[in-house]
């Protein structure tokens, strides 16, 4: 046996799917080469995650790939120019802007919301499912109450209605959505706890003195994250399209903010004769929130198997 | 039968008895919480999130002492939870105050653009499961195959596409360079004048009145954004019959039903979908309840006189009463189909019964 290991080169192929492991880092990066090789077998996940890479580099060089000033345009020359012409692959909207550039620009915006919502609804979630499940008893009680609560509401129509009274803007158009969307969360971070409340490694850590707290936020939460991760992904698509809609409805991002769906609103009035002018923000959005579906379906299915082609 | 068995009996019974009795609480407990929840937070959306109600109505130039007098008129002087029980009150009463766009009493308002959201919803849903269930049986059935892969990219993208962009692209398509369908409304306005209709559900009503004319106008109407809200319940109730016809076929009474001979057909359809239909119940009770929700975006594209166009109307004029009141009767419904399907799906499923 030991023959067999020290033929293998650290790194190596052979080295990461080793079924004995020699150290806590070679096992860590055999489960992730494990689930990578799943991943990548799956050709349509394998496209989801380039659009989404895709998506985050325009955004980082927004300012290098944009050719035109995507807030100011030549109203003089260049007002509604339709795709192809000549400096304007996408065309050009009413305020002779290219459509292109905006789209560019406006990356960041969808970028923006995602993030912010993932990092504000995904820990409220983590935190309220696993004390839930770990506690028992009367917390779990009420706090899956209030979840279920939550859960029961019709989600763009609560969003619209905070948006309507806090005022538009992308900042609360965040807010909204964060707060509609967290308690699928905290309901599978609570049932991935309920699994392995009462098993031993959670008793041994309790004999060793360790508070609730620890508890909970050393050793429960950890083993939450990947099915959240899958869950956080599968949701960005839907994240996506309230903004969207929100946007569309003039409660998102203001003029002249390059938001997709506000460019969608801005484009209706022209879409019998300049159809691109709505056409080319909602492909955008289309291909990204596609790009989110097909990398969290396929996350799923490599990280849970058992699923797959469910 | 002896003594102790009796016993045994009467006491499984009593334990029977108070674990219906303790399902009959935790039901209504469930049901009076998620709608006091409801209120709570259109309760704190309206009273709470803005600067001040009163301010809002005499504007920020007035005296303080009008100010003052505003507030003691909308009550904003007592104590919160004095002031959410008034609400409460009020909204069980149906009383949402009064709509300052329209100036009628929200209630009223809702209840004449209700219907028009209903129907629309209801084609949506009937579009939705008349496709979307068969081509979800024929992803199972045919699994992996190529007809598999492509009702697999039909609901991908009914899951990534803006609703309300790809109805602007179907209006300039269908309406405006086909001529196929009815411009963006629900009725000609030759008709609006003299058609009469009964119920506020028109497709209903004309058929029921045989003025085939004026069914066939609102048929052209309502086909375009009908249609767009059944793919969006398509893409969902085709993914979840797949995949609960995936799970049944994989059962044993389904290799029972082989070995008997029955045909592959009839195993199908009578034996796996007749499983699969209690779940799936479920599935297309919650696309309903989805495509109330989603009309509020479709129905601003097709000018649609329904409560989602009201809601938004409303938005764009800061009438938080009607935005409220409409969010609370969305809401409610909402609910209610939750808890309705919830309670189908028990009836329907012998497993669940008597436990």
């Amino acid at each position: 046996m030991s023959v067999l290991q020290a033929s293998e080169k650290p790194y190596s192929r052979e080295w990461l799917l080793s079924e004995q492991p020699t150290s806590r880092h070679q096992a860590q990066l055999g489960r992730a080469y494990v689930i990578w090789r799943r991943f990548s077998a799956n050709r349509l996940a394998l496209a989801g995650l380039g659009i989404i890479l895709l998506l985050i580099l325009v955004a980082i060089f927004a300012d290098v790939l944009a050719p035109h000033n995507p807030v100011q345009g030549d109203l003089r020359n260049s007002r509604l120019l339709p795709p192809g012409s000549a400096g304007y692959l996408l065309g050009t909207d009413d305020q002779g802007r290219d459509i292109l550039s905006r789209l560019i620009h406006g990356s960041r915006l969808t970028l923006f919301v995602v993030v912010l919502v993932a990092i504000i609804a995904a820990p409220v979630g983590l935190i309220i499912g696993t004390v839930s499940g770990y506690a028992g008893g009367w917390v779990d009680a009420v706090l899956m109450r209030i979840t279920d609560i939550f859960l029961a509401f019709p989600k763009l129509v609560l969003a619209l209605a905070l948006v309507a009274a806090l005022g538009p803007g992308i900042e609360n158009a965040v807010l909204a959505i964060a707060v509609t969307s967290w308690p699928p969360y905290a309901r599978i971070a609570r049932a991935e706890t309920m699994t392995f409340r009462n098993s031993e490694f959670i008793s041994a850590v309790k004999l060793m003195g360790a508070s609730p707290f620890r508890i909970v936020l050393r050793h429960v939460m950890p083993l939450c994250l990947s099915s959240l991760i899958v869950r956080v992904t599968l949701d960005m698509a839907g994240i996506i399209l309230t903004a969207a809609g929100l946007g569309f409805l003039g409660l998102g991002a203001q003029p002249p903010l390059p938001e997709w769906g506000a460019m969608i609103a801005s484009g209706r009035r022209f879409i019998l004769d300049q159809w691109w002018v709505a056409a080319m923000p909602g492909a955008a959005i289309l291909i990204v929130s596609l790009g989110f579906n097909l990398l969290g379906d396929g996350l799923r299915d490599a990280l849970d198997p058992k699923e797959a082609g469910q | 039968m002896t003594l102790t068995d009796t016993t045994a009996v009467t006491r499984r019974n009593r334990r029977r008895a108070s674990s219906f009795g303790m399902a009959v609480v935790r039901f209504v407990v469930t049901v009076v919480t998620t709608f006091l929840g409801l209120l709570a937070v259109t309760f704190f959306i309206g009273r709470v999130v803005p600067i001040d109600p009163a301010l809002a109505i005499v504007g920020d130039r007035a005296p303080a002492h009008v100010v003052e007098r505003v507030r003691e008129e909308l009550g904003l002087n007592l104590p919160l939870y004095q002031q959410f029980w008034i609400y409460i009150k009020q909204a069980l009463t149906g009383d949402f105050g009064t709509s300052v766009l329209t100036t009628n009493p929200v209630m009223a308002d809702i209840a004449r653009v209700f219907p028009a959201t209903i129907e629309l919803a209801t084609i949506g849903t009937i579009i939705g499961a008349l496709i979307g269930v068969p081509l979800g049986v024929l992803a199972a059935v045919k699994r992996g195959s190529i007809a598999d892969q492509i009702v697999r990219v039909i609901g991908l993208i009914g899951y990534s596409v803006p609703i309300f962009w790809l109805g602007l692209l179907a209006l300039v398509l269908f309406y405006a360079k086909l001529g196929w369908v009815a411009y963006p409304g629900r009725i000609d306005i030759v008709y609006e004048y003299t058609f009469m209709p009964q119920t506020g559900f028109f497709l209903f009503d004309a058929i029921w009145q045989g003025q085939w004319d004026v069914a066939w106008d609102l048929f052209r109407h309502i086909i375009l954004p009908g249609g767009l809200l059944g793919y969006f319940s398509l893409a969902y109730i085709s993914r979840m019959t797949r995949s609960f016809m995936l799970n049944e076929l994989q059962q044993e009474y389904i290799v029972a039903a082989r070995a008997k001979g029955l045909s592959e057909t009839r195993i199908i359809w009578f034996h796996a979908l007749r499983n699969a239909a209690v779940p799936l119940v479920t599935v297309i009770a919650l696309s309903y309840a989805g495509l109330l929700e989603g009309s509020v975006l479709t129905e601003t594209i097709f000018s649609w006189p329904g409560l989602g166009l009201y809601i938004t109307n409303s938005l764009q004029n800061a009438d938080m009463n009607a935005v409220l009141g409409g969010t609370i009767v969305i809401g409610a419904v909402f609910i209610a189909i939750n808890i309705l399907s919830d309670l189908l799906y028990r009836t329907l499923d012998p497993r669940t019964r008597s436990r």
